[in-house]
């Protein structure tokens, strides 16, 4: 089976170019670039015909061997519809991404970036409770200088209250 | 009444029922009710082929009458059949769901006429990849699913939709030009696209070119399939999309992916050449994403990394080859599809009743609406595989193929089967203790609607309109439809294991599909030998 090397260059140049422009951030690039890589595809299909034969029309005298393969071609066909219409749909959601926001980029996923800078301390995992909660008189803490018992110092403590101290056991004596 | 004359209805109906649909667009009361009578009828259908395929073995349809390795050939075995019920009866829910939000919103709000055909013409699609026998076939099944998608993303076309809709359309195209290649290459090397047909030619291939098809072929649809290196575009795209539709793409699309993996896997390349790479990153999958999923705030962020992690368990049944492990994991899909989009829409609903999806905002909901508790709790419990929910069971099988198999290698993915289970449920259960159980006030950025005493209907400037239903009962009612599928998963989890193992064996063995599509008298070419480095090191040990 022969190729033929004209094809298979510019296809090799055309997957180049697709590749090089889908990695821009421009809309408009990226979707040239899938275009181009859709053609460069179909090129390549093209390729997997083997040889230029006959036109596949049945006539009794020629032989088997002599006509071309027609199901790459039917192939390009479904597949040059499919990206006619995905380029179609991409040119509408680039004019809409101008009349939203005025430029032709691709913009940042916000909640991502808020999540990448949310710090790994979480207020309400990871605080520390300054004082005794449970419903249990166990012991007492230091409020100022005297002693109270642990379920009545949880009345005294207001939010950012220097009354009670946090001793590092988290209470007790 | 046969399945020859009937199986492709199970394509057709939906698309039919698109473009009648489509006529209606001015009339959106019959346009609902038609999209809902034809999906009724397309999940009875397949209801039916499953039933038939159970008795009467695969069967293949030759359509337009080309006889196989030159026509397409639609074939319906029990992992076909079994993955259409699951996914219709699926769409059919979110379906019913949808027109709940849009009968309480008024259509008015949105231009959502065209949200019905497009779903059909998705209906249509994820059918037809389920039911193809032919390469390119399946290629045009996942461009007119994708097709639909790209629409169904950016619906309504708001700033964040259409930011999110570009990432996902520029990485879906991608996907399918590099399944385009490999279908060219597949060609040029072998001169057929029949499925079957190639099953016994790329056999015959030397190992390098075989071994390029098929990594060709893995890539393309581990993009799809969101497998871990290729998964960063499913958490960016998927959480702003309306509800029902990030539903039905979590539950379906990824599923088709993994289809695809399992087809590839099982009929084109048997043996086991690339099993080890592939569990890697099955591992990788799993781990990755549920560290991912930890990091959220938003539930449907959140759900969106799980969902990824959970592809990993399906990879992991996949990559053993053996018949218990890949039982599983068809076991594993089609809980997961029925799951995961149940969560995905009392996600909708918790959105609808708390004002927000973020755990920083929500809170208190248990005490506001103790249904909406049931309805997250069940599947959330599913999901994170406790007994004796049907996750568990999947789960459990899993591993223990994995431990039946031994190597060091499955055993590392078992320990990371298990982790991602407990760190799955430490994700929800950060979900549960705050959106639920927290008072309102503890929240972080506290919601002022639900802390406000509740506004008076009389003054303002809905003043003499009717408010806006909180919880519909057409939404509620179909959610808790979903759930208690899901329910029934595990109530019914012999029978359905009992599918999912014989239709494993029937993969593994290929004989049924390749005679279904070939006749009778086909050869069937033998499994090529092992190539595991353990089994390998091993024979030389002796």
């Amino acid at each position: 089976m022969s190729v033929n090397l004209t094809l298979l260059t510019v296809m090799g140049a055309l997957y180049a170019c697709g590749i090089y422009l889908l990695l821009e951030r421009s809309l408009t690039r990226v979707l040239l670039g899938l275009m181009l890589l859709a053609n460069a595809t179909n090129l390549l299909i093209l390729a997997t015909g083997g040889y230029s034969g006959l036109a596949p029309l049945f006539d009794k005298d020629t032989a088997a061997g002599d006509y071309n393969d027609p199901l790459p071609q039917a192939l390009i066909l479904t597949s040059i519809v499919i990206s006619f219409a995905v380029t179609a749909f991409m040119l509408g959601i680039i004019y809409r991404t101008w009349v939203l926001a005025r430029q032709d980029e691709i913009q940042d996923d916000a909640e991502d970036r808020r999540v990448a800078q949310t710090p790994s301390f979480d207020a309400e995992d990871d605080s520390v409770i300054p004082v005794e909660t449970s419903e249990f008189p166990l012991a007492t803490v230091m409020s100022g200088d005297r002693a109270v018992r642990a379920d009545k110092a949880a009345s005294e403590e207001q939010p950012g209250s220097l009354n009670v101290d946090p001793s590092p056991e988290g209470g007790g004596e | 009444m046969n399945i020859t004359s009937l199986a492709p209805l199970a394509v057709v109906l939906p698309i039919l029922g698109a473009a009648l649909t489509f006529l209606l667009i001015h009339h959106p009361r019959v346009q609902r009710a038609v999209s809902i009578a034809v999906l009724t009828l397309t999940l009875l259908l397949e209801c039916w082929l499953l039933a038939s395929v159970w008795d009467g073995g695969t069967a293949a349809v030759n359509i337009g009458g080309w006889l196989p390795p030159w026509g397409v050939v639609l074939v319906v075995d029990q992992f076909s059949s079994l993955m259409l019920v699951v996914s219709s009866a699926v769409s059919l829910a979110v379906l019913i769901y949808a027109t709940g939000q849009g009968m309480a919103d008024g259509d008015r709000d949105a231009p959502v006429s065209i949200f019905h055909p497009t779903y059909l013409i998705l209906v249509a699609g994820v059918s037809n990849a389920f039911l193809t026998g032919d390469l390119f076939n399946l290629y045009v099944g996942f461009e007119i699913l994708l097709t639909a998608s790209y629409v169904l993303i950016t619906l309504g076309g708001t700033g964040p939709r259409i930011r999110a809709g570009v990432t996902y359309v520029v990485v879906s195209v991608v996907s399918s030009v590099l399944f385009l290649i490999a279908i060219a290459m597949i060609y040029g090397a072998t001169g057929t696209i029949n499925m079957a047909d190639l099953a016994i030619k790329l056999g015959e291939l030397d190992q390098g070119t075989r071994t390029l098809l098929h990594v060709m072929l893995l890539v393309a649809f581990g993009i799809k399939a969101a497998v871990f290196p290729l998964s960063f575009w499913l958490p960016d795209s998927y959480p702003t999309a309306p509800a029902p539709v990030t539903a039905v793409f979590a539950g379906l699309l990824t599923k088709v992916g993994v289809y695809a993996m399992v087809r590839t896997e099982t009929l084109l390349f048997p043996g086991d050449a690339l099993n080890g790479p592939l569990m890697v990153a099955a591992l990788l999958t799993m781990v990755v994403g549920i560290l991912g999923a930890l990091a959220q705030s938003d539930i449907k962020r959140l759900l969106s990394f799980t969902l990824v992690s959970h592809i990993g368990y399906m990879v992991f049944g996949l990559a053993m080859s053996t018949v218990a492990g890949l039982g599983a994991a068809v076991f594993y899909v089609a809980h997961h599809i029925t799951v995961q989009t149940s969560l995905f829409l009392v996600t909708g609903l918790i959105e609808r009743r708390g004002g927000s999806s973020s755990v920083d905002r929500v809170a208190g909901l248990a005490k506001l609406s103790p249904v909406l508790g049931v309805l997250f709790f069940i599947p959330a419990m599913n999901l994170a595989g406790i007994p004796p929910f049907s996750g568990f069971l999947g789960k459990l099988g899993l591993l223990q193929a994995g431990v039946e198999l031994g190597t060091p290698l499955a055993y590392a993915l078992v320990i990371g089967g298990v982790l991602t289970s407990l760190l799955t449920l430490l994700a929800i259960a950060r979900v549960w203790n705050r959106a639920f159980w927290r008072k309102p006030e503890d929240a972080e950025h506290p919601d002022p609607v639900l802390l406000a005493a509740p506004a008076d209907s009389a003054t303002g400037d809905r003043a003499g309109k009717t408010n806006v239903t909180l919880l519909p009962r057409t939404m509620v009612g179909s959610t808790l439809g979903l759930v208690v599928f899901g329910v029934a998963l595990t109530v019914f989890a012999g029978p359905l294991f009992r599918v999912a193992d014989q239709s494993a064996q029937e993969m593994l063995d290929r004989t049924s599909y390749i005679h279904a599509v070939l006749g009778q008298d086909a050869p069937v070419p033998p499994v090529p030998p092992s190539v595991h480095p353990v089994q390998i090191q091993e024979g030389s040990g002796k």
